[in-house]
């Protein structure tokens, strides 16, 4: 069968181009020095750069974790740049209109909508290119509703009572190693604070694209719903084709105060690399939320990208009658390696906490998932379910579940199922014996797969989700 | 319409089709019966196009055009359609949404628009009752926990749907009790028509009691060796197959 399939799948990754742009990249290397240099760079206050220097200094004593499912070369941090800047940025632009237009088109070109006059569907966009961010449309609309939607680098300046509270807040410096580097060296990434009782008027997004050679990526993004409040948040990710591995680590915190609900999309399509395996990103990223009493944290992803995964978005149910749900798909094909899930740490009364994963192998591919779900003490009458199934296409992939159960409350309920199938030969045959070719045969199957999941995101992305998988796995099979 | 010539083929190392020659023309219903493993199911794979089975000798032709050099789907959407014995499961996939994409691959081939969501659910649920299936077996994954009989009459849903010129049934009454075997008759009969050409391939002679064939045909080793009118199938009822073994030995 997998004669059939193979022939049909091969790599095509439209967002590859290069933008042909002068940057400001600081040379290579990781010291003192350098985390010096990028704080004076965004002209940071004094606390700024010593929360910095002390992941640094915490950094150092840590080891790069082995546990997941992956190999790969290990990175040399030493040979990374850890700041790369648009050239035409030093100055700062103060509106969009300000913005070098050869920048607005790597974003059009994407798709992502950078004019607010031509935005569909209404959708907020703070654009990350490299290390700073470039622009967010619709600061003034949101305003007026007291929202806050800015680049991280900015908040430390205007708002920072706020970042000082609540950085790393959920994510402490010394949470693990690539949580560390990034408190040490981030660059930049989207601040959101949604102020009492406010229902932001708009989704927010935020795009994020890795350009310059031999970079880091290292965003830091950090929402806050206060009380009763409530936001939607889509991030994007894309990458130019290169053949040497480039490294994203970033770090998402989310914080949901009594009653607030915070919906966090993630469509990440960072370069996979090539067929050969050569190229592409590594893609090491720490999410987490904190959910306070009858708060709500639901995490969906549509992971498509990337060399090699490292992602577990997870949610900590401290308030009683707080929600985590967790919906994930990941697709991997030629020589990507996916080991992702999430952790559902439940610690107040009634927490209650949904997990579908759904992953997709293909060609010679790696996919595992890697779930933790934790019942403390105190978590009476909390309840976990947990659904995982994974499609192989292909006899040559793999699929690995992991899941870890810790339950230390009696009245907890955790319920687990898990299951495998295969695209096969015979589905395909039936398919095509009806008219339709293969390709549409497995996206088809694919998307069918996923449906689950894909309720889950805002409309809009559903369909480019659907699309990006189809992109993703095209020519599927035979 | 179809022309098979000489047709040799094998499935893996295996050669299982030794020569077998069949004419069917526009109008007519051909009944190919014979025992267990003698190759009926390879010749409904070989004319639709399986890959895995190897065409080694001999010809078909198909409305006058070399029919093997066809990828499975062109032939589907010239109007090939077959029935399978074992219809696979799609879990996930609606069958509706199967349905609707394979219509739309066949109309779009033929050059007629394709039709809209509404009509599509009318028509579909219209079939639905012809071949006796609730209309909730739209809603779920294509022959997702369907029984034996279910699969059967959603092959014949889904042939009623793509109004094919050629229909091969493979099999499709075995298992079948009596009211669902009248069921599936009833859908290839109203199928019978001058243009259209069908073969219908069956274990037992009680199905051709409904669907009364043109032209029997005994296929044993790979071959066509007796062909003959209903009577046929008649004799090979109250003879079995080993009657024809030592006719041909
Ligand atoms: N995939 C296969 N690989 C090897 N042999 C096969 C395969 N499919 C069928 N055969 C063999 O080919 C012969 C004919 O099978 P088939 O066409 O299914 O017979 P029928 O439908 O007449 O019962 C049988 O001996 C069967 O075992
Ligand atoms: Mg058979």
């Amino acid at each position: 069968m997998s004669e059939n399939i193979d022939q049909y799948l091969k790599s095509e990754y439209s967002a590859g181009w290069i933008t042909d742009i002068e940057s400001l990249t600081i040379p290579p290397g990781l010291n003192e020095d350098v985390i010096r240099l990028i704080s004076a760079k965004k002209q940071e206050p004094e606390w700024m750069l010593e929360w910095r220097l002390k992941a640094y200094r915490a950094w150092l004593e840590m080891k790069e974790p082995e546990w997941a499912h992956v190999v790969y070369p290990k990175p040399d941090f030493q040979a990374l740049s850890y700041y790369s800047s648009p050239k035409s940025m030093e100055d700062g632009p103060q509106s969009l209109d300000e913005v070098d237009p050869e920048l607005l088109r790597t974003y059009e070109k994407l798709g992502i909508p950078v004019h607010e006059q031509e935005v569909l569907a209404g959708v907020a966009v703070d654009m990350v290119f490299d290390s700073v961010s470039v622009g967010t449309t619709f600061r003034q609309k949101l305003k007026d509703a007291g929202v806050i939607f800015c680049p991280i680098s900015e908040a430390v300046h205007e708002y920072p009572e706020l970042v000082k509270k609540y950085l790393g807040s959920v994510v402490p410096q010394k949470d693990n190693f690539y949580a560390a580097l990034n408190s040490a060296v981030f660059s930049d990434g989207s601040f959101v604070y949604i102020p009492k009782g406010v229902r932001c008027p708009m989704e927010l997004s935020t795009y994020f694209r890795i350009n310059e050679a031999k970079t880091g990526q290292f965003e830091r993004t950090l929402i806050i719903a206060d009380e009763g409040s409530q936001v939607s948040y889509l991030e994007g990710c894309t990458a130019p084709m290169r053949d040497e591995n480039q490294l994203h680590a970033a770090v998402v915190e989310l914080v949901a105060l009594d009653d607030a609900d915070i919906k966090y999309s993630t469509v990440q399509n960072w370069y996979p690399g090539d067929a050969q395996g050569k190229g592409g990103i590594y893609n090491f990223v720490t999410k987490r939320g904190i959910a306070h009493n009858r708060s709500k944290i639901s995490w969906t992803q549509v992971e498509t990208g990337s060399a090699v995964t490292w992602k577990y978005p997870s949610c900590i149910l401290k308030g009683d009658d707080s929600i985590g749900e967790f919906y994930s798909v990941a697709l991997t094909s030629n020589y990507q390696q996916a080991d992702t899930g999430t952790k559902m740490i439940h610690l107040g009364k009634n927490t209650r906490s949904t997990i579908i994963a759904k992953g997709i192998s293909a060609k010679q591919s790696s996919n595992s998932y890697r779930g933790l779900v934790k019942m403390n003490p105190g978590a009476e009458g909390a309840r976990n379910y947990t659904q995982c199934d994974s499609l192989l296409i292909g006899d040559k992939c793999g699929a690995h579940t992991f899941p870890y159960i810790e339950s230390k409350n009696p009245t907890a309920v955790i319920e687990h199922e898990a299951t495998t199938s295969k695209v096969s030969d015979d589905q395909l045959f039936l398919c095509q014996q009806r008219g339709i070719d293969a390709e549409k045969a497995v996206s088809m199957i694919v998307n069918g797969f996923c449906k689950d999941v894909f309720r889950e995101l805002p409309m809009e992305f559903a369909v480019e989700a659907g699309k990006l998988l189809e992109v993703s796995l095209e020519g599927a099979v035979g | 319409m179809l022309n098979i010539n000489d047709l040799h083929a094998r499935v893996e190392d295996t050669a299982i089709l030794h020569g077998l020659n069949l004419e069917v023309k526009p109008g007519e219903v051909h009944a190919i019966m014979g025992p267990n493993g003698a190759g009926k199911s390879t010749l409904g794979n070989v004319l639709a196009g399986r890959p895995g089975y190897e065409v080694t000798g001999g010809s078909v032709t198909y409305k006058g055009n070399d029919l093997l050099e066809l990828e499975a789907e062109e032939r589907a959407r010239a109007g090939v359609f077959l029935a399978f014995q074992y219809p696979v499961e799609i879990p996930g996939v609606s069958n509706m949404e199967f349905l609707k994409a394979s219509v739309d691959a066949i109309r779009t081939a033929r050059g007629d628009d394709v039709m809209s969501s509404m009509d599509f659910i009318k028509l579909a649920r219209e079939k639905c009752k012809a071949v006796d299936l609730p209309q909730d077996f739209l809603k779920r994954g294509v022959n997702e926990g369907f029984s034996g009989g279910e699969k059967k009459r959603n092959e014949l849903l889904q042939m009623m749907l793509l109004e094919p010129s050629l229909c091969i049934l493979d099999e499709t009454d075995s298992g079948l009790d009596i009211d669902a075997l009248q069921v599936v008759a009833r859908g290839v009969n109203a199928l019978r028509s001058p243009d259209r050409g069908i073969i219908v391939v069956t274990h037992y002679q009680r199905l051709l009691d409904y669907i009364v064939p043109d032209y029997v045909h005994v296929l044993a080793k790979g071959r066509i060796v007796k062909s003959g009118g209903r009577e046929l199938a008649l004799e090979l009822e109250k003879h079995g197959y080993s009657w024809i073994d030592e006719e041909v030995a």
